[in-house]
């Protein structure tokens, strides 16, 4: 079969320009064409990296910050707890103090009211002596206008007087 | 992949058994003029339409690129010739001085008696080689131009854009090829020493794709279905294989492990021939595949003119189907190029990775 025979020239021509275009685009195609393929493959593959990273660390700044509210949260819930506390105390400082202040107003009220009251019957009862004394002092003038009653009187003032 | 196979081995076969009917058909008429050697021979094919002289002029190397005919005539460049003889040197003149074959020139003729080849002969019976820039060689350098220009340009845009932008244009289209390349023929069938052998596994796809595709155009020449062109690539690829083979391939080639020796006389010669066969089945595969495509193409289209040389109406009632199943074989053909390519590329990385395989425990022998 001349089919299946290969022609020299053929042959050594194809080597020739195999083997050139081969060496030429190694160096000026293949060569750099891979050399960026792979770049940018470690490109993306640092750039995922870089991005999961990220992820990571903002996840991890959240975590923080949510820490960090919880613990404020807390904080605030504390500090409103101790400040109703204060309110309470003050309250009730205040009202026992009121209470103490009108409990003496009420006892000097008291006392006073004594007092005027006992000042107040004394004079009643002085008035009432002086009307009585001033009655008996008309009754004697009366009594004793004459004589006979002036010594009998005087007779039963020296009998009190004996019996003392 | 198995049916195609299977589709291409048929076509080999039909196309070989038409191939040898015709040059049967031939040989009868053609042998008395031996002796008279060029010259006439065109006097009796006008009466009809001789198909295998149409396809056989279509695939087979030629020292002129024809175009078309005008009245007979045919319109061609003639592409330079260039002879060594042993006693009269090298020379070199145009393909014209042989007036498409009518004429010698200078003690050279073109040697009709070969029907599938275009074959130079001197008549002083000298055994001389046969440099000339064929049709072959002329297509093979528009490849080798389109390649260069394609990939360097390509190359350029890598270099000037900068690694992490987005590729555009024609670098869009070469990426994913060479990617493809690089993850599923050299990653797999390589190992980790994958990279050093890229270079060679692109240039060998795409020299073939191109080549395929350049061949598939109308007037284009048959490169990638001349045994010289693939039996080249394959010798390429084996050279490759046998310089970087290890010591672990040659220990287990010739003295396999786990084998009792009365096996080994017999295992040892078979893994020898399989280291020849291997690089002859990559140069059959190629050349047979593009062949059988280039001739199913014509053959279907000759019908058109063989029905018509036997009954008009018949050929023109053909066309029709001649032309959708030509059709569909271009679509086919297309798709050969690229599948041809990429499986000699395939099995280049499969025999390399075989010849540089490591040793490590656990491993069956093959």
């Amino acid at each position: 079969m001349d089919l299946l025979t290969p022609e020299l020239g053929l042959f050594f021509w194809t080597t020739i320009a195999f083997l050139s275009v081969f060496f030429l685009l190694r160096k000026f195609a293949w060569g750099p064409i891979l050399k960026a393929l792979s770049e940018r493959e470690t490109g993306i593959a640092d750039s995922i990296a870089t991005a999961e990273r990220l992820k990571k660390e903002m996840a991890q700044m959240q975590n923080e910050n949510e820490q960090l509210m919880a613990k404020a949260r807390e904080e605030r819930t504390a500090m409103l707890r101790e400040a109703r506390i204060e309110q309470e105390r003050i309250i009730n400082k205040a009202k026992e103090d009121t209470k103490a202040i009108t409990d003496k107003m009420l006892v000097d009220a008291r006392q006073q009211i004594e007092q005027q009251k006992m000042a107040a019957l004394t004079e009643v009862k002085n008035q009432i002596g002086n009307l009585a004394v001033e009655v008996a002092e008309k009754v004697l003038r009366k009594e004793l206008a004459g004589a006979e009653s002036q010594n009998a009187y005087a007779h039963t003032l020296v009998e009190d007087i004996k019996l003392n | 992949m198995v049916v195609k196979r299977l589709f291409s081995l048929l076509v080999l076969i039909l196309t070989l058994s038409v191939s040898a009917i015709s040059v049967y058909a031939q040989h009868g008429p053609e042998g008395h003029e031996t002796t008279t050697g060029h010259g006439h021979e065109a006097t009796e094919e006008k009466k009809g339409f001789n198909a295998s002289e149409v396809i056989f002029g279509h695939i087979r190397d030629s020292h002129y690129w024809h175009l078309f005919d005008i009245n007979g005539h045919p319109v061609s460049l003639s592409l330079p010739v260039i002879i060594y003889h042993p006693e009269k040197g090298l020379e070199m003149f145009s393909a014209s001085k042989f007036h498409h074959g009518h004429e010698s020139y200078n003690g050279y003729y073109i040697d009709h008696n070969v029907k599938m080849k275009e074959k130079i002969a001197s008549e002083d019976g000298a055994a001389i080689k046969d440099f000339s820039i064929t049709k072959n060689v002329v297509s093979m350098f528009l490849s080798v131009i389109i390649l260069l220009v394609l990939m360097i340009n390509v190359a350029k845009k890598y270099k000037k854009n900068g690694v992490m932008k987005a590729p555009s244009g024609f670098q869009n289209a070469l990426e994913p090829v060479i990617t493809f390349i690089r993850d599923e023929v050299a990653k797999p069938n390589l190992g980790s020493k994958y990279m050093a052998y890229m270079p060679l596994l692109l240039t060998v796809f795409f020299f073939i794709w191109v080549n395929n595709l350049l061949g598939l155009l109308p007037g284009g020449a048959n490169f990638t279905g001349n045994i010289a062109v693939t039996a080249c690539l394959a010798a390429i690829s084996f050279i490759v294989m046998m310089a970087k083979s290890n010591k672990h391939y040659w220990s287990h080639l010739l003295n396999p492990p786990g084998v009792p020796l009365g096996i080994k006389f017999l295992l040892v010669p078979i893994e020898i021939m399989s280291m020849f066969i291997k690089p002859m089945a990559l140069c059959i595969r190629l050349f047979a595949n593009m062949l059988a495509g280039h001739i199913v193409i014509l053959s279907v289209i000759s019908m058109i003119f063989i029905f018509a040389a036997l009954n008009q109406v018949a050929g023109i009632v053909f066309v029709p189907f001649s032309l959708a199943f030509s059709v569909f074989m271009f679509s086919l053909e297309l798709l050969v190029a690229a599948i041809q390519a990429f499986i000699f590329a395939n099995l280049t990385a499969v025999f390399i990775g075989q010849a540089i395989e490591e040793p490590h425990h656990g491993e069956h022998a093959h």
